[in-house]
């Protein structure tokens, strides 16, 4: 039963991130949102592990959050070099 | 012990769900960030304590997961913070501005 | 010291990353060892006597403290989301900072992020760069007080001489 909620929860959490990356005025809304997207993923990820019992996919969040960190450092790069020299 | 669990699983979820609901709410993209990360970095450590009560023996790995993300999401916050004030013009409701001397005239107009 | 002591960090992790097969902990070690050689080569840190202390601070007057400020944090933006019009008052500041080291200014910078209504935007030589979300009063003297003093003060034991 909790597990319902708790999945739920997690979905409206993910359903307001990608509101807020479709309508983010700025690239850099966009940014911010896909970044609390990946972090409510690998809560996603390590309650799949609970639920199906299996050790395997706490490796899939390491290597999952790792991801998220280098693809928020390239994609505020990006932003930063976009406008940044001219 | 599956009680503990149940309720770090439900705190979690919540903390999740607020710092959706702040990347949502709030008026501009700082206040964005800084809602967006305080949210989903205790829940992301609340969902793995949960899980860490209800499967003990996963403690270890789930400490590492732990570790990592204390480090790596203020920082890369952090970061887009500092590309945000970079490429984008400010929020017009500041009370006071101290990085416009560290970076001088050379950012926008 | 110092090239032990990484060493033993990083087999570590790997020894918590793989299960405990004699095949996977042989290639561990030996991954360990190279990027040991790497590691000390490149980047500049010292490891010495005093660490048991530094560790004992470190985990049981920063780890206590900077969880209370993670959920007080988060209070503050529970509020500040469910209230109907979002109280604001935003500005940038400028905080001196006594701690050395990029370690020791990296780990301050991370605790700012997390302590309620910061974020370190950039640092400076001693400069950290904080967007608040409510600036109380507009005086420079106060930012130190206000914002910084709680986590330099256990920082700086840890991390100072």
């Amino acid at each position: 039963m909790i597990n319902y909620i708790v999945f739920g929860l997690l979905g409206l959490g993910l359903l307001f991130a990608v509101i807020r990356f479709v309508k983010g005025p700025q690239l850099s809304d966009r940014v911010v949102s896909l970044d609390t997207f990946n972090m409510i993923v690998i809560g996603l990820i390590v309650l799949i592990a609970l639920v199906y019992n299996n050790n395997l996919y706490l490796d899939i969040a390491i290597v999952y959050s790792i991801l998220a960190f280098l693809e928020t450092i390239v994609f505020a790069r990006y932003l930063e070099g976009r406008h940044g020299n001219h | 012990m599956a009680i503990i669990s149940q309720i770090f699983l439900l705190l979690g979820a919540v903390f999740y769900l607020l710092g959706g609901l702040g990347i949502l709410r709030m008026p501009d993209t700082f206040d964005r960030i800084q809602a967006g990360t305080k949210a989903t970095t205790l829940g992301a450590f609340s969902i793995l304590l949960g899980v860490g009560f209800a499967q003990p023996g996963w403690l270890l790995k789930i400490v590492l997961i732990i570790i990592f993300i204390a480090i790596s999401n203020p920082i890369g916050s952090s970061v887009i913070a500092k590309a945000t004030y970079k490429s984008y013009e400010k929020p017009t409701n500041l009370k006071r501005d101290d990085i416009k001397e560290l970076f001088g005239g050379e950012i926008n107009e | 010291m110092k090239h032990i002591a990484t060493f033993l960090v990083l087999f570590v992790i790997y020894g918590l990353l793989t299960n405990f097969v004699i095949d996977e902990l042989l290639i561990g070690a030996l991954v360990s060892l190279v990027l040991t050689i790497f590691i000390a080569k490149y980047t500049n840190y010292s490891i010495d006597y005093k660490l048991p202390i530094r560790l004992a601070v470190f985990l049981f007057a920063y780890l206590p403290v900077f969880f209370g400020q993670l959920v007080l944090a988060n209070l503050d933006v529970a509020k500040r989301v469910l209230s109907p019009k979002i109280p604001l008052n935003p500005g940038f500041i400028k905080v001196k900072t006594d701690l050395k080291g990029d370690f020791a200014k990296l780990t301050l910078a991370n605790s700012i992020t997390l302590t309620p209504g910061t974020l370190s935007v950039d640092i400076d030589g001693d400069y950290l760069y904080i967007h608040t979300i409510d600036v109380k009063e507009n005086d420079p003297a106060k930012f130190r007080q206000q914002f910084t003093q709680l986590f330099e003060k256990i920082l700086g034991v840890v991390f100072n001489d």
